[in-house]
């Protein structure tokens, strides 16, 4: 199993792809998801992240087979 | 009900049709309220020819689930429907109807501006626009939904 990883809008063109795959390793965050996939690309500010479509903290864990998103504010902003 | 279209969607007469259709709303719905979203050919100053919108399907239901499920329990809605455009529209085109009924008209018109501004601030959807010079952007933030002089 591997960590299927999904960007959208801004950030998809950003980074040049809209998915990723990625090793799943214990204790692994969504933060460290964003490091190990999208490597050249430091996070941008106001970056969401959603797990299995809910939204999570940057720190929650993820699981293997999970499915982890990131994404700029939706349009109307989540402030 | 929740919908997503790529295809343009006449909001009234969806609204219509609907209402029609949900046998348990007769005798018993006193309050019906509807809102629609239209796209504007201008923002922040310039004209748009055009928008896309960008969404992430499987998250944009799950969300849009939620918020009309929060509505129905907080409001005890009779019923609610939400349509919502996504792929590439043009000024004039419905974009989102939310239409809430309800026994007295306070569920009716509370639950559908909820509905709406969680929408705005939860639903996974962007706008990237097209301006008169064929350029794009996306649109980082939406106003608050009031007009910057408007007394609120």
């Amino acid at each position: 199993m591997s960590i299927k990883v999904r960007y959208f809008a801004s950030l998809k063109e950003l980074i040049g792809r809209e998915q990723d795959e990625c090793e799943y390793q214990p204790n692994m965050t969504a933060m460290s998801v964003w490091e190990k996939s999208v490597k050249t690309q430091s996070m941008p500010n106001n970056i969401l992240a959603a797990i299995n479509m809910e939204y999570v903290d940057l720190q929650a864990l993820v699981v293997d087979g999970d499915e982890v998103a990131f994404f700029p504010p939706v349009t109307g902003g989540l402030q | 009900m929740i919908k997503i279209t790529t295809s343009a969607f006449n909001p009234y007469e969806e609204c219509q049709k609907y209402q029609i259709e949900q046998s348990h709303l007769q005798g018993k719905q006193g309050a019906a309220s509807v809102f629609i979203g239209t796209m504007r050919d201008f923002n922040e100053g310039v004209e748009v020819k055009g928008m896309t919108l960008e969404h992430y399907p499987e998250m944009t239901e799950k969300q849009l689930t939620d918020v009309v499920q929060e509505a129905v329990e907080k409001w005890t809605l009779l019923d609610a429907l939400v349509i919502h455009r996504v792929g590439d529209v043009y000024p004039d085109d419905s974009l989102v109807l939310v239409a809430v009924w309800s026994v007295h008209r306070g569920a009716a018109f509370d639950a559908s501006r909820f509905i709406m501004e969680a929408l705005k601030s939860r639903v996974p959807f962007w706008k990237q626009e097209i301006l008169a010079d064929n350029s794009k952007r996306w649109v980082n933030k939406n106003t608050d939904g009031y007009q910057a002089n408007q007394k609120k």
